[in-house]
């Protein structure tokens, strides 16, 4: 690669003046002052790393937005192919300012146990949520902004230690078994996403996804990497038929945690594959690679949903439609074909993003639900509607974004995807989306159903601290409300910094 | 013609030992021939001139696994017998048996068919060396050109120390890992435990300290102290320290927080994050190693041990 070359990639685009590095490094800094000082001071280090992170955060996202263009930077100023690009566009900067507010909500809505009372011992719980929350945050944020396949790998096995402890964080004996379980599926994907990445060093001597973009023909080896690397990241994202460890998972996890995991840590690999079949491949759209990543979608939305709908624990009914509301992502693979690749594309994000606030909301209310009550057995939760309105107010607009009623922003995600169904003309697709719906109206029916009906004894007093928990909630499903009302602000975010169509990057 | 039968040699002895590792039914026996394995796969890399390859294998591959692969066989000694009842049927293995060798062909046909010769960054870690001021290229690309990764695998150190202190049953928190061990005064272990870490830890401080330009590094001189203090730790002359200890939190972070501060630094002494000051890019680089030196000796052999098991008090 010569350097003119290599300019050449690089121009018109803006540098971040190390932002990019700082989105990283603000959450690792906190980790770090975490495990020194000990779990006493997780929440005041946490709350004081809040600030920054958020602040970094909104630098990318408005210089990204004014300037209309992706922001790239060379960490220690060394260029690829020997040296690591960081490179912002505009998904990263959407996914970055999820991550952000997420983990805000998070880090607010922690309940008392992993706090310890002035002058306390430190607890294993308060050591390890904190020091992971700020691991989550920035292994997420590293996943967004990097552009090198081997700087990801090590986001990816920064997911995997950050995300796992948080499963087994109340120490059950069925939690310490989902993590496991958890651990061996993240490791069997880690290992074929490195060996796919291999594959492609071997084949074109860079890892860097913009000089790779430029040479990566559709030869044997970048077949095969790819395919390694995306059968490795479907594992990690719970993709149909590999989610079997989700559920237990996610479900078992204190509802802090479940809420991260089942909201944000899914779509970090996800967000890979988008960047692997977006950015790296040649438009390969209709090939059947993506017919098959599709038909593993649709099955998801399936399977997810049935499943979801035959669940007796609220928990375990919320993980199930994680299961479903992942297939759908999926199913942009083969619907991003001809005309159709923006339309496919942003419907995906809209429900990456969607998705993410409105389950996020949702953990965290069937977590509070679960306080009050001391259960989450579906059919002993009458009268939530009437004993917290607030958070009963949460679900159901949670649950409304799930199943893509107007005007949320499950509905404006949907709309799209069926929408490039039509444009592309591959009815199929179309039908599943509308039956994924059809089932996901059911299982939460399910749900809202029993919190509408008369409780026969009032429920006891809620866990102090609920109150505000409640309003957080419904701050959380608003968000996902908004994006549905005023769509036009991620929509053409995500098209900043996007080649145009069949075109190389940048 | 000797290359030829030395070469051939080394790979029959470690295909044979793999097919001991897989065939044998004892556990301990089985953990032994691997960790032979690794050694003779150093030996391997040593012979296609990869010195710092050879070292993270023998160090890592064979040394540390071969460590967490006895630990586990003894906690699970009491339940292999239970588990021996359900040990899966004759087709099962054959199964699993052509699964393994579709996967090996599928292995060895991708590397065959990959270019030859590979297109290498070679030549363009060497034209930009100069610049770190360290002679091993490998020391350059992970301290230098690729910093930023290698300052986030410490941090993955970090948190899978964490991720396996989060085992712990709450009752124990603040307690100490590992079991306690008698003092004996004598026997070859409290013998080897007194012998050796005086020579390891000096082969520790020199492998990281020639790995600025020759083969070593951080990596392999950490896992020399590990397993030092792991030695001393087995052999009952030091107990672990009870996992709430300030100083050990110091020493878990002391690499990635200098990689880290190092990192800011280039803001103000150079030309932005992660960026080397012209002329002080060696002190610097030996500065992070050295950190990480201490980091890597202490997680490895902590994580090793395990969670906390008993109270602080014994």
């Amino acid at each position: 690669m010569n350097p003119v070359k290599l300019a050449s990639l690089t121009t018109g685009q803006h540098g971040g003046g190390g932002l990019l590095v700082l989105c990283v490094l603000v959450p690792v800094a906190a980790l770090l002052a975490i495990v020194l000082a000990g779990g006493r001071h997780g929440r005041a280090v946490t709350l004081a790393a809040l600030p920054p992170g958020l602040l970094v955060a909104g630098l990318i996202a408005t210089q990204v937005w004014k300037t209309g263009q992706a922001m790239v930077e060379r960490v220690g100023g060394w260029a690829p192919p020997l040296g690591l690009m960081l490179r912002a566009d505009g998904l990263s900067v959407l996914m970055l300012a999820t991550t952000a507010i997420l983990v805000a909500a998070v880090a607010f809505y922690a309940p008392r146990s992993f706090r310890v009372a002035a002058g306390g011992a430190e607890t294993r719980a308060s050591l390890v949520f904190w020091v992971m929350l700020m691991a989550i945050w920035a292994s997420m944020n590293l996943v967004f902004v990097s552009s090198d396949l081997f700087n990801l790998y090590v986001a990816l096995e920064l997911i995997a230690f950050a995300a796992i402890p948080m499963v087994y964080l109340e120490g059950k004996k069925g939690t310490l078994l989902a993590g496991l379980r958890y651990l061996l599926y993240a490791l069997m994907g880690s290992v074929l996403y490195l060996l796919g990445a291999a594959l492609l060093y071997g084949r074109h001597g860079t890892m860097d996804i913009t000089l790779l973009s430029g040479m990566a023909g559709m030869d044997w080896a970048v077949c095969l990497g790819v395919g390694l690397m995306t059968a490795g990241l479907m594992a990690k994202t719970a993709l149909f038929p590999l989610h079997l460890w989700l559920p237990p998972a996610h479900a078992g996890a204190t509802p802090a945690a479940s809420a991260l995991l089942s909201a944000l840590v899914v779509k970090g690999s996800f967000f890979l594959v988008l960047r692997i079949w977006f950015d790296l491949l040649p438009p390969l759209t209709g090939t059947p690679g993506a017919q098959l990543v599709g038909a593993l979608g649709a099955a998801a939305v399936l399977v997810g949903g049935v499943m979801a709908i035959r669940q007796d624990r609220l928990k375990l009914l919320i993980a199930y439609s994680t299961v479903a509301q992942i297939g759908y992502l999926f199913l942009i693979f083969p619907l991003a074909k001809g005309p159709a690749v923006a339309t496919a594309l942003s419907g995906g994000m809209f429900l990456a993003i969607s998705h993410a606030f409105a389950k996020a909301s949702m953990f965290m209310t069937a977590g509070l639900i679960a306080g009050a009550y001391g259960h989450d057995r579906i059919a002993g939760l009458r009268g939530v509607m009437r004993s917290m309105p607030v958070a009963g107010c949460a679900f159901l607009i949670a649950a409304f974004s799930l199943i893509g009623v107007p005007p949320t922003g499950g509905f404006a995600a949907k709309w799209r995807l069926i929408s490039a169904a039509v444009e592309s003309s591959q009815w199929g697709w179309a039908a599943v989306i509308l039956c994924g719906g059809l089932l996901a109206g059911a299982y939460m029916f399910r749900a809202v159903s029993v919190f509408l009906t008369e409780a026969e004894t009032p429920v006891a007093d809620k866990p102090a601290g609920t109150r505000f928990r409640e309003w957080l909630v419904l701050a959380l499903a608003c968000v996902s409300l908004w994006i549905g009302l005023f769509p036009e602000i991620p929509a053409r975010l995500i098209e900043i910094g996007r080649p145009a169509n069949g075109e190389v990057l940048p | 013609m000797s290359d030829v039968v030395l070469h051939g040699g080394l790979i029959l002895l470690i295909l044979s030992l793999a097919v001991m590792t897989v065939v044998t039914r004892d556990t301990f026996a089985a953990i032994t021939a691997f960790v032979v394995y690794g050694m003779l796969l150093g030996l391997a890399w040593v012979a296609l001139g990869s010195i710092d390859v050879a070292l993270t294998e023998a160090a890592l591959g064979s040394g540390i696994t071969g460590a967490l692969l006895l630990r586990a066989a003894v906690c699970l000694r009491d339940k292999e017998a239970a588990a021996e009842v359900r040990r899966p049927g004759r087709a099962a293995h054959r199964v699993s048996g052509l699964v393994c060798a579709a996967i090996a062909a599928g292995l060895a046909a991708m590397v065959l068919m990959l270019p030859d010769p590979a297109p290498s960054l070679a030549p363009a870690v060497m034209e930009s060396l100069p610049a770190t001021q360290v002679k091993n290229p490998v020391t350059g690309v992970l301290l230098a050109f690729r910093a930023w990764d290698t300052f986030l695998e410490t941090v993955v150190l970090v948190l899978a120390l964490v991720a396996v202190w989060g085992m712990t049953p709450d009752a124990l928190w603040g307690g100490r890992p590992g079991e306690l061990r008698q003092h004996a005064h004598d026997g070859p272990l409290v013998f080897l435990a007194r012998v050796l870490p005086p020579v390891g830890v000096m082969l520790g401080i020199y492998l990281f300290w020639i790995g600025a330009d020759e083969p070593g590094g951080k990596f392999q001189g950490g896992t020399i102290l590990a397993a030092m203090w792991m030695l001393t730790l087995l052999a009952g002359l030091t107990d672990a320290p009870p996992v709430s200890r300030r100083w050990l939190r110091a020493a878990m972070v002391a690499g990635p927080a200098t990689f880290l501060l190092a990192g800011l630094s280039g803001v103000v002494f150079a030309s932005g994050l992660f960026a080397y000051p012209p002329g002080f890019a060696k002190p610097v680089i030996l500065l992070i190693e050295a950190a990480s030196t201490v980091s890597i000796g202490v997680t490895l052999c902590l994580l090793a041990i395990g969670p906390p098991s008993r109270p602080a008090n014994r």
